[in-house]
């Protein structure tokens, strides 16, 4: 995904170039992490790009023929089409359905990791600002909410709230806002204590401008590691509830619905279904490690020798 | 130790006090439970009838009443759908739950801690990258999928091992466990994988990052300059140091781990209470769903107390009580 | 005289790095005879603590012992087998450490990790180990050892798990003991007890003890012969008192004058300028010469170790007796 890079051009405007170059220098050290890089770009431009580029429409009813419901992969239909990975149970392209299926989780995963981050940011960087009661009251929250498994709080989220993309973002965001704000706070409190803000507030600039301005910036290098890998979670975490019947709505499948409609005919030695949209998902989520693990030692100073 | 557990018990209280409340409201939203118990044929005086004889009809703050006082006697209300006490439906399948949780968990263990160890002693070896490259994988594998895939290889392909069910079951103790026989073994081994798979890779993780840094430190030297063979070594010194936080961890994971076996039962019709909770939600049977969540919550505050406890135990320089 | 307990001859331990090879320790011969208490001084990076470990073939990996022999009673060790240097390990060669806070480990009793040291060389019972263990700890002037053999180790206090790790190291009634800077870490007056220990140990029992420290103040009421270490090598070797009293290499008067209590009152305390150099593709000549107040155009060459006087080594080609001093050198 080209978010990935982004957040580090963010970040720029407060330093000079030669972070950046230095960051980029040091994550190409990795063979591994730029061949998750590589990938997770022809991902993104997949998902970009699938409805052009896809044999058929697979949501268009009239494009489907029953007869060539279940085809195996390869297999050249009666009407001449040719389904590469295989048609679903509907006589659906499996590769088409993947194309829409993938454009679906990624924008699911990274919408939900966006706001997530941006929800925990501010109520990390609200708590070590203001400390004392409303420190206190968020950190709390934040506490009881992770000594939750997110699995959990999400089914009964998504069982209040319906089927739909928007109410599984909700539920994603819900989940995985704490990381960051815990994430956030402890961020701003190395930072606050830094001479740069006590400089700012000399100069007498105001709360909000020294927030967003000052210490946000410099609090995003470990927020965007756990984005990263956040995005990842994120994408499994709806994939899963997708597969619970509980995600997404059956007019719009992500590639976790993808699977499960192909657990119907897995016991009948219809593999395909199930197998491709798993592969892919696995592939993507690899990509995302991939990168946030090399993200996470070139931007972690700390770890470095 | 006595005031430690006292403190926490009570902490406890209080988590379970507002989860009740917040669980209830959130419940109380979801759909209506009438549409689905009556038959769409039924008349206005039938769905009033039934509404009334569930206590649907009153206002929200005096279902929560009524549920609280009966919940605090241990009584959740009756399953909509089975008609019979919520709480006993749960605690008549959380053995299953627990039986397949444990069995993935010490599979995990078992399996985890000696690649992680390996991984870590001999970490420039192409066998310790290929472990660490297995974990990266085994962290990335979508869970169900695996199950799925699992089911697809050794059930349909080869037919080796059942898809579906808790096959024998044997009573120890009045628990009816699978463990003690070879069908519940066949039927148990699919969704044990798929369920402790990715918490060994975790392990694996934890141990490697463990024994690399214990595997340094002045005692493990000592202990070779005492002319211990590295058996004793590696067995006794570095194993032992690494159990703690495998076994914090671990422990601390066990509650997620119970929380996850909701898909996995799904997949393979396990017999536990994760798949009575999804059945529950799709049912909008709201009492089972109530105290399924409230069993969890203290399910989840009993294993952090015995974790701490073990910790306390494996690590003498902990002790419980102090400014913890 | 009988043969030696320890012979070292042209000792070379390497660690190959990124970089270079960093020759830690350089060539160093020695000899420690029975009874005999050797102080091994020199400041942290000078490879002291790496001869320590090479003689015990401790050496962590990637670094390892690339020449010279270590002849332990006349067997060359350097040659032993990893069964064979296990058994000497602990048994016939105990080695102590720094830090008495890490070298026991944590999780375990000591009970636990004196017994396994005495069943590793044994084959004694649980009962009779223990005893064992007993009575190093009372040996060592612990009371009440056999409540101490329950403790854990947080549960002691340093000096007391100093003298657990000395009991363990005595087990076995060892010909050598490598001590590397077992005092630096307690207070005063525990570190007094313990060289007063350490001292009549060696005197009845007849065990070698090679003492290992960055404090030569420490070593000059304990040690028979001193020998200075520097950069990888040795600069200077002899009898205590000829050392201490008229030290001829400029390094080893540098330690010397940075004792508190080694001059007289009211005088400034000597620093010796600059740092140890870093053992890592190092210019050719005496490894001193860069803080050295002597060095000329000479000391582009590396100097012998050459004897001054019977059992007196010293590597420098202008020691301090070889000309007169000035008055600038008189005051330092």
């Amino acid at each position: 995904m080209s978010d990935v890079t982004l957040p580090a051009q963010t970040t720029a405007p407060a330093k000079t170039e030669s972070p950046i170059k230095r960051i980029i220098a040091e994550f190409v050290e990795s063979k591994l992490a730029v061949f998750g890089f590589i990938l997770l770009m022809f991902f993104a431009l997949a998902a970009i790009f699938g409805p052009y580029v896809a044999p058929q429409d697979p949501y268009d009813l009239a494009n489907l023929d029953i007869l060539d419901a279940r085809l195996p992969p390869g297999e050249v239909s009666g009407t001449g089409m040719t389904f590469l990975l295989g048609s679903d149970g509907q006589g659906r392209d499996m590769l088409s359905a993947m194309l829409y299926g993938l454009r679906i989780s990624l924008f699911v995963g990274v919408t939900a990791v966006a706001l997530a981050l941006a929800i925990g940011a501010f109520a990390g960087l609200l708590a070590a600002y203001a400390g004392g009661r409303i420190d206190t009251f968020i950190m709390r929250v934040v506490d009881i909410q992770l000594s939750f498994p997110a699995i959990l709080v999400a089914l009964i989220l998504l069982a209040v709230l319906g089927n739909g993309v928007d109410k599984v973002i909700i539920a994603l965001v819900v989940v995985q806002w704490a990381y960051f704000a815990r994430a956030a706070r402890g961020a701003a409190l190395v930072e606050r204590s830094k001479e740069y803000v006590e400089a700012a507030r000399c100069l007498g600039l105001s709360r909000a401008r020294l927030l967003l301005r000052h210490l946000l910036p410099n609090c995003m290098p470990p927020l965007i590691v756990i984005a990263t890998i956040d995005i990842a979670r994120s994408i499994t975490l709806e994939a899963t509830l997708s597969f619970l019947g509980l995600g997404v709505p059956v007019t719009e499948p992500s590639l976790g619905m993808l699977i499960a409609n192909g657990f119907d005919y897995l016991l009948s030695g219809v593999y395909w279904i199930s197998l491709f949209p798993g592969l892919l998902l696995t592939l993507v989520i690899i990509a995302i490690n991939l990168v946030g693990d090399q993200l996470r030692d070139v931007l972690n100073p700390r770890l470095k020798r | 130790m006595l005031v430690f557990i006292i403190r926490r018990l009570m902490q406890a209280a209080l988590v379970v006090a507002v989860m009740s409340v917040l669980v209830f409201v959130g419940i109380y939203l979801i759909g209506d439970p009438l549409a689905i118990l009556v038959s769409p044929e039924a008349t206005e005086l039938d769905r009033e009838e039934i509404a009334r004889s569930l206590g649907l009809d009153r206002p929200v703050w005096e279902q929560y009443f009524t549920f609280l006082t009966a919940a605090v006697q241990g009584d959740f209300g009756k399953s909509f759908v089975f008609g019979q006490p919520s709480l006993g439906l749960i605690l008549e399948r959380m053995p299953a739950t627990l039986e397949l949780a444990l069995t993935a968990t010490i599979m995990a263990v078992v399996i985890g801690v000696p690649l992680g160890l390996y991984a870590g002693l001999r970490h420039e070896t192409i066998g310790a990258r290929a472990i660490m490259a297995g974990s990266v994988l085994g962290f990335s594998l979508p869970n169900f999928w695996v199950g799925l895939m699992l089911i697809m290889l050794f059930a349909v392909q080869f037919g080796w091992l059942p898809a579906s069910g808790r096959g024998q079951t044997v009573e120890v103790l009045g628990i009816e466990l699978s463990v003690f026989t070879a069908n519940g073994w066949k039927h148990i081994i699919l969704p044990a994988i798929t369920l402790g798979l990715s918490k060994c890779a975790l392990i694996i993780r934890l141990a490697r990052a463990t024994a690399r840094e214990v595997m340094l430190m002045d005692y493990v030297k000592f202990a070779r300059a005492k002319g211990l063979d590295e058996k004793r070594v590696i067995g006794v010194h570095i194993l032992k140091n690494i159990m703690v936080p495998i076994t914090t961890v671990t422990g601390l994971e066990l509650g997620a781990l119970i929380a996850f076996a909701v898909i996995t039962e799904t997949i393979f019709s396990w017999p536990g209470m994760g798949k009575l909770l999804i059945d529950s939600i799709i049912h909008l049977d709201r009492p089972v769903v109530v105290a399924y969540l409230i069993v969890v919550v203290l399910l989840l505050v009993a294993i952090n107390l015995i974790v701490d406890i073990l910790y306390s135990v494996l690590d003498p320089r902990v002790r419980l009580g102090g400014a913890k | 005289m009988t043969a030696p307990t320890l012979k070292v001859e042209n000792l070379e331990t390497h660690f190959p790095t990124r970089d270079g090879i960093v020759r830690a320790v350089d060539g160093v011969s020695f000899e420690v005879a029975q009874g005999e208490i050797l102080g091994l001084v020199g400041e942290s990076g000078s490879g002291k603590s790496i001869t320590g470990f090479s003689i015990l073939g401790l050496i962590d990996a990637p670094g390892h012992i690339a020449g010279g022999k270590i002849l332990f009673k006349g067997e060359d060790i350097t040659r032993a087998s990893p069964q064979r240097m296990r058994q000497l390990r602990g048994a016939r060669i105990a080695m102590i450490f720094q830090d008495p806070m890490m070298t026991l480990n944590p999780v375990l009793r000591i009970d636990t990790q004196m017994i396994e040291t005495v069943q590793a060389h044994e084959k004694v019972s649980d009962v009779a180990a223990r005893a064992r263990a007993a009575e190093a700890l009372r040996a060592v002037g612990i009371a009440a050892p056999e409540e101490r053999l329950l403790s854990y180790p947080h549960q002691l206090s340093g000096g007391m798990r100093q003298r657990v790790a000395i009991a363990t190291a005595l087990l076995h009634k060892p010909d050598l003991i490598i001590a590397d800077e077992p005092t630096t870490a307690l207070d005063v007056t525990i570190q007094g007890q313990i060289l007063y220990e350490m001292r009549k140990l060696c005197r009845d029992t007849g065990t070698a003890l090679i003492w290992i420290t960055h404090d030569l103040s420490v070593v000059a009421g304990l040690a028979d012969r001193i020998m200075v270490m520097y950069a990888g090598r040795i600069v200077e070797t002899g009898p205590v008192a000829t050392v201490i009293e008229r030290p001829q290499h400029p390094y080893t008067r540098g330690l010397i004058g940075s004792v508190p209590g080694a001059l007289p009152r009211g005088k400034r305390l000597f620093q010796i300028p600059g740092m140890t150099p870093a053992l890592i593709n190092l210019p050719p000549g005496c490894r001193f010469k860069n803080r050295c107040s002597r060095a000329d155009a000479l000391c582009d060459t590396m100097p012998e170790l050459a004897e001054l006087s019977p059992g007196h080594g010293v590597r420098c080609h202008h020691p301090y007796d070889a000309k007169p001093l000035t008055p600038s050198e008189t005051a330092a």
